[in-house]
């Protein structure tokens, strides 16, 4: 299970900016926070640990009655968003129940990241745009057959249609999960952090930052060798 | 595209400011710094500007001249720290916002008229 140290934001939009030396960084901008942790699991108690964290306020009429007895019982202000992060122990006793997660604690600059998004929703979509298929020839007396996917098998052997026969149905809406990106910037005041590169869904979508699982190899530069022209 | 009010404001720090005004259809001189290595020099760039990408800080504007009978086209970003000096050399006539007809046209068909000439 991953249980990398990370945080829950909202997905801003994307923009840009310039370092000193004039290069452009195009970043994925996450408003991470002010994320508080509500409330803590153990492993005494609850045989793991986690943090149950939460994102941005909730109105007091838009809370139910049981949720803001939770709340209640927590002495948090009812949260909009309300989710559990496996972590470490050593993760989790860094932080006290009602403390709002700074950015800086998690992320360093230029540090590798993982995302967690929910792709755009497309509904019920065709194989062109679902799988990239080509197509059909319009000309040469192709009639209505024009982005439909062909065939979908043989006759007698097997005699039946393959199991992931790549189809027309629903596409998007799936969790999707962008590994080692980079930190580009972190504003801890605003709570924004700031990644190099796209991110999954649409603006104000739900994402989870994490530090990367994987190890990304140290990069061994290589000179370029110049050619001698003969 | 609607943007959210805190990518604005932070879009807004990123802004340049003290460029001179210009427009699509002048002439312009930019100074631009280039990195080779670890030496540093201005190369300067003058044609006339065929398109303004109007976006906040993510602005850009386009500059065409004809370079020894080839036509070189070069994007600026409007607020990068490497333009070191912009300069409006003379201001043209046009009656669109995309001067990308240049494209097409060579020789003395290919000019912008001056304002001075109007």
């Amino acid at each position: 299970m991953n249980t990398q140290p990370g945080i829950y934001g909202r997905k801003l939009g994307m923009s840009q900016f310039f370092t000193d030396d004039g290069t452009v960084h195009r970043v994925s901008v996450v408003e991470a926070g002010p994320v508080t942790v509500v409330a803590k699991r153990t492993i005494e108690k609850d045989g793991y640990t986690a943090l149950v964290l939460g994102l941005g306020e909730r109105k007091a009429k838009h809370t139910s009655k049981p949720l803001a007895g939770y709340f209640k019982k927590q002495g948090q202000t009812p949260k909009r968003v309300l989710k559990e992060l496996r972590c470490q122990p050593e993760f989790a006793s860094k932080y006290e129940v009602g403390q709002v997660m700074k950015l800086d604690e998690i992320f360093q600059l230029g540090q590798r990241v993982d995302a967690r998004g929910t792709t755009r929703g497309r509904g019920f979509t065709g194989v062109i745009r679902r799988w990239s298929f080509a197509g059909a020839v319009t000309t040469h007396g192709t009639h209505e057959y024009k982005r439909h996917g062909g065939s979908i098998g043989t006759n007698m052997t097997p005699g039946r249609t393959l199991p992931n026969l790549k189809m027309p149905g629903h596409y998007g809406d799936e969790t999707v999960s962008i590994l080692n990106i980079r930190v580009a910037r972190i504003d801890v005041e605003k709570h924004l952090l700031m990644l190099e590169g796209g991110l999954p869904g649409a603006r104000n979508g739900l994402v989870l930052i994490r530090q990367s699982v994987k190890k990304t190899k140290p990069r061994t530069h290589v000179a370029p060798t110049k050619k001698k022209l003969k | 595209m609607v943007t959210s009010p805190k990518l604005a404001e932070f879009e807004s720090s990123q802004l340049r400011t003290g460029q001179p005004v210009f427009r699509v259809g002048d002439t312009v001189r930019v100074h631009y710094k280039i990195v080779e290595g670890d030496k540093e020099r201005v190369q300067v760039f003058q044609g006339v500007v065929i398109k303004r990408h109007r976006a906040g800080a993510r602005s850009t504007f386009t500059v065409r001249k004809i370079s020894f009978n080839i036509g070189v086209e070069r994007i600026f970003l409007m607020h990068s720290p490497r333009i070191e000096k912009l300069e409006v050399v003379s201001r043209g006539v046009v009656r669109r916002a995309r001067l990308f007809y240049l494209r097409d046209l060579q020789g003395k068909a290919a000019r912008v008229r001056d304002q001075k000439d109007a």
